[in-house]
């Protein structure tokens, strides 16, 4: 195959896209929100450069800034020479761009999608055919020209939204969030085509993900955080000076979940997860911490891992150069230690039956002729985390709606806390805690209004009422914004109402889908220590994620693809399965990628 | 691996881009079966219902007839109103029985000769006949009214005229009624609902399908191409025009065929006329999608200022000129009622010029209006 022969050569890096303290501010209501702030950037000719952050950060802003769609309200940007705020159309026609929800036509076949988009960026006929077939063979799509658009997986899709995207052959393409629920396999596939335009064509890619640890996969790394830039640079360079400072540890006699809790509450720790048995540790700058660390626990085993993108972000926001971080969403990170503890008194005790708690057999969920679960079995024991892995589309929340009793059954048998749900709803959701994926707050309701509202509809009256209320206020660090509208809350804060609202009535279930979509890694590290807290109260939980490393926090977890189950385990047992001679420490990734494709090969 | 050098752009780039967008939308068109409803199967419904079932005359109204002492004079009367398509006598010895029947509503109205009847009628006062409606309907009454008067002249003129004698009324109405001789009502709403099924199929549809687009995220794609917002504007207008014309042709051949509403005036104005409304109907849809960028608002809003206007406002049913001053006004707003004006004038009455042209010139500013402020108001933009 052929190198980019036509592309004229490109002179300096301004060239592609530079970006001179820009800003946006968006006008909600009365409230102001500054999208961006001061942004400048350049980005590398015939590179991919990563966007990341989490949501909210202001990545999709700044992509339809680039892409003409949005105008600043101040500073300048220069897209491939062109003024961005003059000259829209001229950038519009000359990028390639595919939007969050990649901008297909679900009621048009991949074909009849391929045709409006190379009618509209004026391929000649001529040059169509040749054309298609190097997008086809690209993509893998050939065998399903015919089909149409809204029938095709998460990932096809996200290849055909490229395929469009990609019909004239751009020297700049913008995809905003290409990766986002998609599953694992069709992640490294995206990633390979990206490699292989940016190789071949010498194509620019500037690529947004809210997943930290794709930066690792490009050139250049523009790291965003509530609208400003923290850093650019290699990633190379963000995890660089963290390099003797990353180490798995474990102490004989302690269990995973309180070591990582007392680690939390130590100065020289920087951040601490759970990772299969161990516990993930970044200790801070001073060169005495590792000594503390191993002072403080005696026996303490502590091995050197490599540092990886996410702990620089952690590292970054929490001690950073000795400044705060700017808005309320970073504040978790300061009521850490506290928290747990007060949870823990508020709990009741877990019942005494030993046996499962939740117990599935042959689960089957039909809509018409589809699966959307499959003759799928487990059970979780009390007191135990127990996690559904998978992309989106997988089955992971129909199981949820049934096992909540949202959803009746169409084949199969299922009991949570002893009750079959399809006879004695009322009284198995009693015992039931159900926080869902978008939260379900009333966002024009306060905070105090939606709790008391979650109160009442869980049969929580007067009195009782508000002495639950004052207690989940004060647990979830809500006070200060008791009459704030939820709406407008950042993103961890919600959660953590909602989470909140989900255990107004005690509950000893807590099922949690998908809890820490969009959330920044901080929240989301805030919202671990809480269900950790409530697990050692005895709390049964279930919970779905299609974040990989959030995996490790389950006892044990079950990982689905198109309504099935394909492996069960604790992490640990999994993620070994995958291990081979070439790769002797494969992580969750790998082995979901694994499983996948040989379930893939046992179907051809 | 691929070679993806950009490729030379075509030079009648505006064409292809137009057809491609047009043809996307007819797949789209022929694949949502909500649209083919909404041009085809919408205008057929509506037209049964009102061409059969809603009827503004009064046929066949139960009526108590109360002969308190029967004779030849009073059963005369009585046979005449029997013999009447609009009446249906029910007879009746008491004014006490016929008031019950008209409280449990099983009479609309009553038509009582008292015992002095036939004695009166010898008498140089003359006889006089009561009659009590069920005023409830105030226009169903009016109309009920007016027929027994019709009715009591006949039969009085008519015995006159046995006896031998001048017709007790010196002046008599000699009445003939133009454009619509039969008066039947549904050769006045038939083409009056053409008017707003069109409303329909414009407004409604493209304010559902331009705000589809935003919500589902392809107008964010469709922006950053090399295609014109005439491109995109043009590229709904046309399909929905040519669906718009379709669902047209189909009502008015079901009027014509159907319904047997005459059409006396000229086929290719109707066509002008049709066309000018749904342009301004289809702008009127754009407007309100590129405004509100949100399938159901955009519905309720399309709901509210263009289909219950035309259908209240347009003079379709409700005559504009017995209206309020102030609603009058208003109604000059309302495309649907100049097209309505037209469409009565060319079904009943013929090519009317006077009548045709002035309604016309206001349709074609209409269009003006809100293609214009649609264009003005549609960015390459997302705020």
């Amino acid at each position: 195959m052929s190198a980019a022969s036509a592309i004229s050569p490109i002179t300096s890096a301004t060239d592609i896209l530079e970006l001179k303290n820009v800003s946006k501010r968006f006008h909600i209501g009365k409230r102001e929100v500054r999208a961006l702030e001061a942004v400048s950037f350049v980005m590398q000719p015939g590179a991919v450069t990563g966007l990341i952050g989490p949501d909210g950060a202001g990545k999709t802003t700044l992509m339809r800034l680039v892409a003409g769609l949005l105008c600043p309200d101040g500073g300048e940007i220069r897209v491939l020479g062109i003024d961005a705020a003059k000259d829209p159309q001229s950038i519009q026609s000359s990028i390639g761009y595919m939007p969050q929800r990649f901008g297909l036509y679900e009621d048009l076949t991949v074909q009849e999608n391929l045709d409006l988009y190379a009618d509209l960026q004026g391929v000649l006929p001529g040059d169509r055919l040749k054309r298609y077939e190097d997008l086809m063979r690209m993509t893998n799509l050939g065998a399903f020209r015919g089909r149409l658009a809204g029938r095709l997986s998460g990932g096809m899709k996200q290849k055909l939204g490229l395929a469009c995207a990609l019909v004239r052959g751009p020297r700049l393409i913008l995809l905003d969030e290409p990766t986002v629920g998609v599953d694992p396999v069709s992640r490294r596939e995206l990633w390979a085509i990206v490699y292989r335009l940016v190789e071949n064509q010498g194509v620019s890619v500037l690529l947004s993900t809210a997943y930290l640890d794709e930066a690792q996969r490009c050139r250049d790394v523009v790291l965003m955080s509530e609208g400003r830039i923290l850093h650019q640079g290699p990633p190379s360079q963000f995890t660089q000076p963290l390099t003797g400072r990353t180490f798995q540890m474990h102490v004989p006699g302690i269990t995973k979940r309180s070591l990582m809790r007392e680690l939390g509450g130590r100065p020289e720790v920087v951040d601490a997860v759970i990772i299969g048995d161990d516990v993930r540790v970044v200790l801070s700058r001073a060169p005495e911490a590792q000594k503390q660390v191993t002072a403080a626990f005696s026996g303490a085993v502590l091995v050197a891992v490599p540092p990886r993108f996410e702990d620089s972000f952690v590292d970054t926001l929490r001690v950073g150069k000795g400044e705060p971080p700017p808005t309320p969403s970073a504040k978790p990170a300061a009521v850490l230690p506290a928290a747990p503890v007060a949870i823990v008194k508020t709990i009741v005790p877990p019942p005494k039956a030993a046996g499962a708690v939740i117990e599935v057999k042959n689960l089957t969920k039909q809509f018409g002729a589809f699966y959307a679960v499959h003759d799928i079995s487990f059970s979780v024991a009390p007191g135990k985390i127990f996690g559904l892995l998978g992309a989106n589309g997988a089955g992971k929340s129909t199981t949820f709606r049934m096992l909540c009793g949202l959803l009746p059954i169409s084949g199969g048998m299922l009991r949570v806390a002893g009750h079959d749900l399809r006879t004695a709803r009322a009284a198995a959701r009693g015992r039931v805690g159900y926080m869902s994926q978008k939260f379900s707050l009333y966002g024009n309701l306060s905070v105090m209004e939606n709790l008391r509202f979650f109160a009442s509809a869980y049969g929580l009256m007067g009195r009782n009422r508000s002495r639950r209320i004052d207690e989940v206020l004060g647990e979830f660090g809500l006070s200060a914004v008791a009459d704030m509208n939820s709406g407008g809350l950042p993103l961890g804060f919600k959660q953590r109402l909602a989470l909140a609202a989900a255990l107004m009535h005690k509950p000893d279930i807590l099922f949690l889908d998908e809890p820490t979509s969009g959330v920044d890694p901080l929240a989301r590290r805030e919202f671990w220590h809480r269900i950790n807290a409530l697990v050692d109260a005895g709390v049964t939980i279930m919970v779905t994620t299609h974040f990989m490393e959030e995996a490790e926090y389950c006892d044990e977890l079950a990982i689905m693809a198109a309504g099935r189950i394909l492996s069960m385990g604790t992490p640990a047992q999994i993620r070994h399965s995958a291990a081979t001679p070439a790769n002797t420490n494969p992580t969750m990734e790998d082995a979901f990628i694994n499983l996948i494709e040989s379930a893939q090969r046992k179907a051809a | 691996m691929a070679t993806m050098h950009p490729i030379p752009v075509s030079a009648k780039g505006h064409t292809r881009r137009l057809r491609g967008l047009i043809r996307k939308e007819f797949l789209q068109i022929i694949r949502d079966p909500s649209s083919i409803a909404i041009a085809f199967v919408m205008p057929v419904v509506l037209l049964l219902l009102f061409g059969y079932g809603v009827s503004l005359n009064a046929m066949h109204v139960p009526v108590a007839v109360v002969l308190e002492k029967p004779g030849p004079d009073a059963y005369g009367f009585a046979a005449r109103l029997q013999g009447s398509v609009y009446f249906r006598p029910v007879m009746m010895t008491t004014m006490h029985q016929a008031q019950r029947a008209l409280m449990r509503r099983r009479v609309d109205g009553i038509v009582a000769l008292r015992s002095s009847f036939a004695r009166d009628l010898t008498q140089p006062g003359g006889a006089s006949i009561e009659v009590i409606l069920n005023g409830v309907d105030a226009n169903n009454a009016r109309l009920v009214s007016g027929y027994v008067q019709n009715a009591w002249e006949g039969w009085a003129a008519q015995r006159a005229a046995e006896a031998g004698r001048p017709t007790p009324f010196s002046v008599r109405i000699d009445q003939r009624v133009w454009f619509n001789s039969e008066v039947r009502s549904r050769n006045f709403l038939v083409p009056g609902l053409i008017a707003v099924i069109m409303t329909l199929i414009g407004a409604l549809l493209t304010a559902l399908v331009v705000a589809r687009e935003w919500e589902r995220g392809t107008m964010e794609a469709l922006l950053v191409t090399p295609v014109r917002l005439p491109e995109l504007l043009l590229g709904k207008l046309i399909p929905y025009y040519l669906l718009g014309m379709g669902g047209m042709a189909l009502s008015v051949l079901m009027a014509v065929f159907v319904f047997h509403v005459p059409l006396r005036g000229s086929v290719g104005f109707l066509f002008l006329a049709s066309s000018l409304f749904l342009l301004a109907a289809l702008g009127m849809g754009m407007l309100i999608s590129t405004v509100t960028k949100n399938q159901f608002v955009a519905g309720q809003v399309a709901i509210i200022t263009t289909f219950l206007p035309a259908f209240i406002l347009s003079g379709f049913i409700f005559d504009i000129s017995s209206m309020p001053r102030v609603i009058q006004i208003i109604t000059h707003v309302l495309a649907a009622r100049y097209f309505v004006s037209i469409l009565h004038t060319i079904f009943l009455a013929g090519d009317v010029w006077p009548v045709l042209w002035p309604n016309t010139l206001a349709l074609v500013v209409m269009v003006i209006i809100f293609l214009g402020l649609t264009r003005r108001k549609s960015r390459k933009r997302l705020e």
